[in-house]
């Protein structure tokens, strides 16, 4: 397998990884929006607070993880930029 | 100043910027206390930002192609963060989010979630491979990956109708808060607001509302915070509303018992001429919706407000500004932070300023006080005067009950300063900053539209031969053209037909979401799969809007249709891009697969290193 492939495989996992997290903090947690309510977080409702602002903060966090995680596959594979590109 | 260093100067002049701005709203505080009316700091606020707004727009005129098409890819990743969060919040966010928290609670919240969740699939599926591409504007992509010109007028048509929906939107808001703020009619409105945004993007393109939509975000940030944290001192929800108002939430929820949660009839609120667009509070505010149908309804919206923010074209084109595809990632991440910073404060806004209006033990408090009384109180007469906010008492017995009192949305980020006793001068920045928000998004919207007609249409199919003075010359006139027709439409108020923001995200969805994705993670995509993908997806989902919206269906298939499975005309982008993926994986297989060139454009697409796809001239 060619260093482009490996570096795509590498990327594509990368990004089911994250899309994952995204379906998570998105999708299924609100599934269980009303079982999740009956439990607390700061004192705010739990299933209230994550769409008020904590899935709202998970995805900035993905953001900057996925970011950097990927910035490392370039590395690791000869495809990361130089700083002056 | 705008040559060599500048861009290493970047946060110095921001800097500067920012501590004027902030000596400019003292400046205002000291002159309410000199006696200076608050009309004339509204329009004080208002047009001294614009001016601001106008004069960088001025100094980043340019006469080159890639600053005019992508600001000259040198914008760093904060800045470009700043810039896009600018281009992304509209007026509507700026003054309606709230508001929509308000009355929806918890099932209007799948909007934070859906318009936050979408920068994740920018960020993995999409941004940094458009960037390496080196494409000006979105259809210069799909044009350039499946070749051919009927491709790319196709990506251009989806473009501009899910651009154009969204646009009118925002020149409207601009002229509303024209009106409100400088005294003068709405459509004298609408063409102040028109003119404030073409003079920011003429001159100087991408480059030029690139430097604005930061000087924007800065605006449009302080004055959403500032009130939400004085506020919540001043009421008591302690100095860090977002960690603090657990009591509150829960407080909200024993007052909803007290006061009773009670649905109006429709005739009752005819009956009692409750003006149109005003609402009252039928459902909790913290409560989840019991039953499959209302998990699903949260869900489909989040759905597709996310997809479709993948798709929108003004918000991708800001990542082709960026120095590097490593950059395009990071800014993308840094987008999402300044949005969350609004977003995640809108429902603690909403929190405080119902609390405010529902708890009888706070002075503010007017549910269940008595008629006279709450109608006796200054700014209540002043909105009542315009209209928007209402009292109907519909049980006769002289107290303000809960679903008798009537409000626009609105209202809960123009007056809750007022309500909660903080000076004029917070509600002359308010109006600063929702013009910031309306004028920036506009800007980015005319843009992406005019950049796509003058590059894709004129410069690539029509006149291909053309000099760089005359592909300029174009896109400029294109621009005038595009916000004229914008604002034309919009002085008519026609926006209750043209319906919600929320359509733009369908459209976009519906045409150009997959053809994008496929367009880099599946080499088998073909030409005639992409053509047929979007034109079945569009062409699928506006027949779908035209037969479940009731404004449309009445007069078109003679009567009121039952949305199918739920999906209603705020959600049809889930009939459009299904559909389109369906078409286009089919039609693909269908047809030979692409040309050993295009495999290795897509090859070397997916990788951060090595020329971009499209020179830097092109």
């Amino acid at each position: 397998m060619s260093n482009k492939d490996a570096y795509w495989n590498k990327t594509k996992n990368h990004m089911i990884v994250t899309l994952v997290l995204w379906a998570f903090f998105s999708l299924v947690i609100f599934m269980f929006g009303s079982e999740l309510n009956t439990m607390s977080f700061l004192g705010y409702p739990l299933a209230y607070y994550m769409t008020a602002q904590g899935s709202l903060l998970a995805f900035v966090i993905i953001l900057f993880w996925t970011a950097n995680k990927q910035e490392k596959i370039d590395e690791e594979h000869g495809f990361s930029e130089r700083e002056d590109d | 100043m705008f040559k060599g260093d500048f861009i290493k100067n970047l946060p110095k002049i921001y800097g500067t910027y920012t501590g004027g701005f902030i000596v400019f709203i003292i400046l205002m505080a000291i002159a309410e206390q000199a006696g200076v009316s608050a009309k004339n700091i509204g329009v004080m606020f208002v047009a001294f930002t614009v001016l601001i707004y106008a004069l960088i727009g001025y100094l980043s005129r340019t006469i080159q192609v890639d600053a005019y098409y992508v600001a000259g890819r040198q914008v760093p990743t904060v800045f470009n963060g700043m810039a896009t969060a600018a281009d992304w919040m509209s007026g509507a966010s700026f003054v309606a989010l709230a508001g929509g928290v308000y009355f929806g609670g918890y099932t209007y919240m799948a909007f934070l979630v859906g318009w936050t969740g979408g920068y994740v699939l920018v960020a993995t599926l999409m941004a940094p491979y458009l960037r390496k591409f080196g494409c000006y504007t979105v259809p210069d992509f799909i044009g350039t990956r499946y070749g051919g010109n009927l491709v790319r007028a196709c990506a251009v048509f989806v473009l501009f109708i899910a651009s154009f929906t969204y646009v009118t939107a925002q020149i409207n808001a601009t002229g509303t808060i024209a009106s409100r703020a400088l005294g003068i009619p709405f459509e004298a409105g609408v063409w102040v607001g028109l003119i404030s945004i073409l003079i920011c993007s003429m001159l100087g393109g991408m480059r030029a509302v690139t430097w604005t939509q930061v000087a924007q975000y800065i605006v449009l940030i302080i004055a959403y915070l500032i009130p939400v944290f004085w506020i919540s001192s001043n009421v008591g929800g302690g100095i860090f509303p977002h960690l603090m108002l657990g009591d509150e939430v829960a407080r909200l929820g024993e007052l909803e018992k007290q006061f009773g949660l009670v649905k109006n009839s429709a005739a009752d609120m005819k009956a009692a001429g409750v003006p149109g667009g005003l609402k009252y509070i039928s459902g909790t505010h913290s409560g989840v919706p019991e039953g499959g149908m209302a998990v699903w309804k949260y869900l489909s919206l989040a759905i597709c407000m996310m997809v479709g923010t993948a798709s929108l074209p003004h918000i991708l084109m800001r990542y082709f500004t960026t120095p590097t595809v490593r950059a395009a990632r990071k800014s993308v991440a840094w987008s999402l932070f300044f949005i969350f910073l609004l977003y995640s404060s809108a429902p603690m806004l909403a929190t405080l300023s119902k609390l405010a209006l529902m708890d009888p033990t706070l002075p503010t408090g007017i549910i269940g006080k008595s008629i006279s009384e709450v109608q006796s109180i200054e700014w209540v007469q002043r909105w009542s005067e315009v209209k928007q906010v209402f009292i109907a008492d519909f049980n006769g017995d002289g107290i303000l009950q809960l679903n008798e009192w009537f409000m626009r949305g609105d209202v809960v980020v123009l007056a809750t300063p007022e309500v909660a006793g903080l000076p004029f001068v917070i509600s002359g920045l308010v109006f600063a900053g929702g013009m910031a928000a309306a004028m920036s998004t506009a800007d980015g919207l005319v843009l992406a539209i005019s950049n796509a007609l003058s590059h894709d249409i004129y410069y690539k199919i029509i006149d291909p031969k053309a000099d760089t003075a005359k592909r300029l010359l174009v896109a400029r006139v294109l621009l005038v053209i595009i916000g004229a027709a914008g604002a034309y439409i919009a002085s008519f108020r026609l926006t209750s037909i043209l319906g919600s923001v929320a359509w733009a995200f369908d459209f976009a969805m519906s045409g150009l979401f997959f053809p994008l994705v496929l367009g880099v993670w599946w080499k088998r995509a073909t030409r005639a799969g992409a053509i047929a993908g979007i034109i079945a997806g569009i062409g699928s989902g506006t027949l779908y809007l035209l037969w479940v919206f009731p404004k449309f269906s009445v007069p078109i298939f003679g009567g009121v249709n039952t949305p199918f499975l739920g999906i209603d005309h705020l959600r049809f982008g889930l009939i459009g891009a299904p559909i389109c993926l369906v078409v286009m994986v089919v039609v693909s297989l269908m047809t030979k697969e692409p040309s050993p060139a295009i495999q290795k454009l897509v090859d070397d697409t997916r990788i951060p290193t090595g020329k971009a796809i499209l020179g830097k001239q092109h």
